[in-house]
């Protein structure tokens, strides 16, 4: 069972029912919930995408774009049923807060998918969890067939005139069904390799109907910003960066863990007061921001609040919220090759320059690692990683030649350090490397 | 071949997957889940899994390879009862994921991607399996792991062998 943690400066919003028993409809009804659900059956679908675009709620699977905006992309009238999908597809390194909200409180993810099927006029939401959380999704499951039995889904939800249903799926282990367009097409029962965009899911989406796909710790905050208003949820944040976020904090720290946190909080702070600091008092060597795909931080950097203006002028990403607290007895080519291997292994190949970009970045950091390198790797890994970049159907390109960058640029000097056969000075898994 | 007389899954899972394809707007929603269910009751994507599942579906079998190809929990050869799967992404790394993996590989005396000659265990290397801040994490089939330690890995390897033999009396 994975482990829970707490601190004062936490403002627990999502959070709050976690270790509740909140997972029992009975529990999440007297905690409060589907209370948000029902005041938006009255309200109607202008004041509920008006109060979202109020709350500056932000999009948290990773690009933040503003949520209330995106349902409101979406046309009144269509010929197309339309469409809630809900991503919990959860496989950024760094990334498992999803997993916490499956598991302590399905039910405010279902009142979510509720609330915005009734912000766009849709009568069928999906649900859909990467195959890894089968433990999670029959969770989620019984959470559903609970709303069912209590009329909160169905023809008639909660004795109104409203029909709305919802559908769990499994993943089958893919990262790259996160991206909304790869997420529709595995839905459909096909491979999971993007669409391009223009149409945007708004307009076309699944099944050829205008959708609505949002992250599952966005679709979980919903009915909160409902709850809470949005003035006050907004209020928490910062300017543009509405409420809390679940920031996971992993590596090298004392105290791991899931952590939510005002918008904007001090990554420094964060990691050294949150987390309890460097784990071992060992010297801080690099941050990764917001999960794997976003530009590494070095110590110098890292005093900035954590929303996703302040980190995109840092130069990094605020991303999925993952934050990778990395020591300085890590060696960063290893730490780089580990990265690259990964989006490697997840390439779907429709697009070149990313089937091509990380399997030879993979190759040269594998032989540079190994102590075969030459000085003109290091900028052909540059180069190769460069020429990825918004050359692809979907951001698993950029997603893997970013955080390359970051290492190449911050690091040269470990870089070269590895030259003129020189052995690894921090690896204790060469050999693993070479996989 | 008919579906409903002919069938290698159980009654169980064959209703199941009666209900799953009318479950969506679209009967080809249910592929990616029926083979991952198929393959939990069956071990693996044998060639009589992936024909009754294109039968069912009312799709080619070439359709069903084509997706079934693209995801990596879904597998063409059989593993171990109890399938091993160890992350050694980033964050589990950083934790100590590669001393788990040694460890199980000592335990097991097998390889990557090795099965035991019992059949009990099988071992492999995976992607993040989104345990990241409960590092190092595994799971064995879909049991979760976590903050986990060299040491262990014995206690875990007997708690499943346990499991068998429990399984095994009841036969």
């Amino acid at each position: 069972m994975p482990r829970l943690v707490s601190h004062p400066d936490e403002v627990k919003i999502v959070t709050r029912r976690f270790g509740q028993g909140a997972a029992k409809i009975g529990n999440y009804i007297k905690l409060g919930g589907y209370r948000a659900a029902k005041k938006c059956l009255v309200q109607g679908p202008d004041w509920i995408i008006d109060e979202l675009k109020a709350s500056n709620l932000r999009g948290r699977g990773g690009a933040g774009f503003p949520t209330g905006l995106k349902w409101s992309f979406v046309p009144k009238q269509s010929a197309k049923p339309k469409y809630v999908l809900v991503n919990g597809d959860e496989s950024e390194p760094g990334t498992c807060k999803d997993h916490l909200i499956f598991l302590h409180d399905p039910h405010s993810v279902i009142e979510g998918t509720i609330i915005a099927g009734l912000a766009i006029g849709a009568k069928l939401g999906f649900i859909y969890l990467r195959g890894e959380y089968r433990y999670l999704l029959e969770i989620m499951e019984k959470a559903v067939a609970d709303a069912y039995a209590k009329g909160f889904l169905g023809k008639n939800i909660f004795g109104s005139e409203t029909e709305f249903q919802i559908i769990t799926q499994t993943g089958a282990g893919a990262y790259e069904v996160g991206e909304e367009s790869a997420l529709m097409e595995s839905l459909e029962g096909k491979r999971g390799v993007p669409r391009i965009k223009p149409p945007f899911p708004a307009v076309v989406g699944l099944y050829g109907g205008p959708t609505v796909i949002n992250n599952a710790e966005t679709i979980a905050t919903v009915p909160h910003v409902i709850a809470m208003s949005a003035a006050n949820y907004a209020a928490v944040g910062t300017a543009r960066n509405g409420g809390t976020r679940l920031f996971g904090i992993s590596g090298h720290v004392e105290r791991p863990g899931v952590y939510e946190l005002p918008m904007g909080y001090n990554l420094k702070k964060m990691i050294y007061e949150v987390a309890g600091g460097v784990k071992g008092g060992r010297g801080l060597k690099a941050v990764i921001p917001g999960g794997s795909s976003t530009p590494v931080l070095l110590p110098e950097e890292i005093d900035i609040g954590m929303d996703f203006d302040q980190v995109g002028k840092a130069g990094s990403m605020l991303g999925s919220g993952g934050v990778v607290v990395i020591d300085d007895q890590t060696c960063i080519v290893e730490f780089a090759l580990r990265t690259i291997s990964f989006y490697q292994h997840e390439s779907c190949g429709w697009c070149i320059p990313c089937r091509e970009g990380t399997d030879w970045i993979k190759k040269s950091l594998t032989r540079f690692h190994a102590g075969f390198g030459e000085a003109k790797d290091i900028d052909n890994i540059q180069y190769l990683a460069e020429n990825m970049l918004g050359r692809t159907f979907c951001p698993l390109g950029d997603a893997a030649a970013m955080p390359i960058l970051g290492f190449v640029k911050k690091f040269r000097k470990e870089f070269e350090e590895h030259l003129n056969g020189k052995l690894c000075p921090f690896a204790k898994h060469v050999e693993v490397a070479v996989v | 071949m008919n579906a409903e007389t002919m069938t290698v899954f159980s009654p169980k899972l064959a209703a199941r997957f009666d209900a799953l394809v009318l479950k969506y707007p679209l009967r080809r929603s249910a592929l990616v889940p029926m083979l991952l269910y198929a393959q939990d009751e069956i071990g693996y994507l044998s060639d009589t899994v992936i024909a009754e599942v294109a039968e069912r579906i009312g799709i080619t079998e070439l359709d069903v390879r084509n997706v079934a190809t693209y995801y990596s929990m879904l597998r063409f050869k059989p593993v171990g009862k109890f399938n091993v799967q160890v992350c050694t992404n980033i964050s589990c790394m950083l934790s100590g994921a590669y001393e788990i993996y040694e460890r199980f590989q000592e335990e097991l005396g097998i390889g990557p991607k090795g099965i035991t000659a019992d059949g009990l265990f099988s071992l492999e290397e995976v992607e993040c399996i989104g345990a990241c801040c409960w590092a190092p994490a595994i799971q064995v089939n879909y049991d979760f792991h976590d903050e986990l330690k060299p040491d262990l890995v014995p206690g875990i390897l007997s708690g499943y062998r346990g499991r068998a033999e429990k399984r095994g009396t009841h036969a």
